[in-house]
C-alpha cells in the first residue's frame, strides 16, 4: 500500500499502524511526536491501535524549543 | 498624518509596491508589535521591524548580552557584551530607524505579568527559547485575542506557525502540553547554526508585516517548517484541535499559568 509521508510517497506494508510507522520512519522522539493523517490530528493515545490506508497523507511534528 | 520627504525617501521601497504604498506604510508607522526574546529569532525581527518603520517595538528579555550570543543574535555587538540585552537592543533598533518608538521591558515574562505586557500591542512575537516560555505566550495570546508568530529553531532546523484570533489553530492544538523537562534538547544541548534565527526570526518579521499591512496569506493553519541541510521549506496544514484546552470547544485553561522550567535552562 502507498502513504505519502512528509511529502514523500513510498510502500508500506499492509496493516500498518501509526505506531509502527513512526518507528519505521526513525522518528527522533517517538513520545513526542505529533501526527496528523489526512489533516486530521492522531491522538498519541491511539498510535498503536490506529491502522494506515492505502493513500494516506501523513504530517509529523515535532517539538523545536529553542530561538535565542 | 503626512510624510515628510525623509520618510518618503526612507520607505520609497516599501512605498513603491502596490501592496504597501502610502497606506501601508501608514498602517506601519501606526503600529505596536512585542518581541518576546532578543536572542537569535528576536534579533532578525527586531531589526527588520524597526527598519520597517513599526511605530511602537516592545522587546522583553532578562538578560544580558553574552559572548555565546554574538554567533547569531545579530542585533547585539561585541561591545555589548554584559549589557541588558534590551538596551543593546533598543540602541541597534534606534541606529537603523530613530524615529520608532522601543519600549523596553528588562524581565522574565511570565503568568504575572504577560497578559498586560501584550494589552498595549497589535502583534506578538515568540523569539523565546523554552518549552514553559511558548506554551504562555500561546495561553496568553489565545485567551487575550492577540495574533502572534510562533516560532522555534534548533540545530539546522526550524518552524513557525502564525495564530489568528478566533481562525486558525493556535500552539496548544499542535502540541497539547510542553514535553518534561530535559525530554527535548534545547540550542543549548543540540546548538543551532547562526543564520537559522535569521531565516526564521525574518520571516517572523514578515508575518507581522504582512497582519499589518493586511496583504497575503499568513501561516494560520500551517506549520512552515524548514530543514537548512536538505535546503527545504514544507509547509504542513494544521487542522484545529477540538478538545484543545485553550481554543478548542471546552476550554478548561482560562487563565495564563507558568510551567516548571528545565533544570538547565533557568538561567537563560
Ligand atoms: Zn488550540
Amino acid at each position: 500500500m502507498n502513504i505519502t509521508v512528509t511529502g514523500s510517497t513510498k510502500e508500506y506494508p499492509q496493516g500498518l499502524t501509526v505506531a509502527q510507522l513512526i518507528q519505521l520512519e526513525k522518528v527522533a522522539t517517538p513520545e513526542y511526536v505529533t501526527v496528523s493523517i489526512n489533516d486530521e490530528f492522531i491522538l498519541s493515545a491511539t498510535f498503536a491501535e490506529k491502522t494506515l490506508n492505502e493513500g494516506d497523507h501523513v504530517e509529523f511534528m515535532y517539538f523545536m524549543g529553542g530561538g535565542r | 498624518m503626512a510624510f515628510s520627504n525623509e520618510q518618503l525617501e526612507r520607505y520609497s521601497r516599501h512605498m513603491i509596491l502596490k501592496e504597501v504604498g502610502v497606506k501601508g506604510q501608514k498602517r506601519l508607522l501606526e503600529s505596536k508589535v512585542l518581541i518576546i526574546g532578543a536572542g537569535g529569532l528576536g534579533a532578525p525581527a527586531a531589526l527588520y521591524l524597526a527598519a520597517a518603520g513599526v511605530g511602537v517595538i516592545g522587546i522583553a528579555d532578562a538578560d544580558d548580552v553574552d559572548l555565546s550570543n554574538l554567533q547569531r543574535q545579530v542585533i547585539h555587538t561585541t561591545p555589548d557584551v554584559g549589557k541588558a540585552k534590551v538596551r543593546s537592543a533598543e540602541e541597534s533598533m534606534k541606529a537603523i530607524n530613530p524615529e520608532i518608538t522601543v519600549h523596553t521591558y528588562r524581565t522574565y515574562v511570565l503568568a504575572n505579568n504577560i497578559g498586560q505586557l501584550i494589552a498595549e500591542y497589535d502583534f506578538i512575537i515568540d523569539g523565546t527559547d523554552n518549552f514553559p516560555a511558548k506554551f504562555l505566550i500561546n495561553d496568553a495570546c489565545v485567551l487575550g485575542k492577540k495574533p502572534f508568530s510562533h516560532a522555534g529553531i534548533i540545530r539546522f532546523q526550524g518552524q513557525l506557525m502564525t495564530y489568528l484570533p478566533g481562525q486558525g489553530p493556535c500552539y496548544r492544538c499542535v502540541f497539547s502540553s510542553p514535553p518534561p523537562p530535559d525530554a527535548v534538547p534545547t540550542c543549548r544541548q543540540a546548538g543551532v547554526i547562526g543564520a537559522m534565527g535569521g531565516v526564521i526570526g525574518s520571516l517572523q518579521a514578515m508575518e507581522a508585516v504582512k497582519y499589518i499591512i493586511g496583504q497575503g496569506e499568513l501561516l494560520c493553519g500551517s506549520l512552515l517548517t524548514y530543514d537548512a541541510l536538505n535546503m527545504e521549506f514544507r509547509k504542513i496544514k494544521l487542522p484545529r484541535r477540538d478538545s484543545c484546552a485553550v481554543c478548542g470547544s471546552q476550554p478548561t485553561i482560562i487563565a495564563p499559568f507558568d510551567y516548571e522550567q528545565a533544570a538547565c535552562e533557568v538561567k537563560g
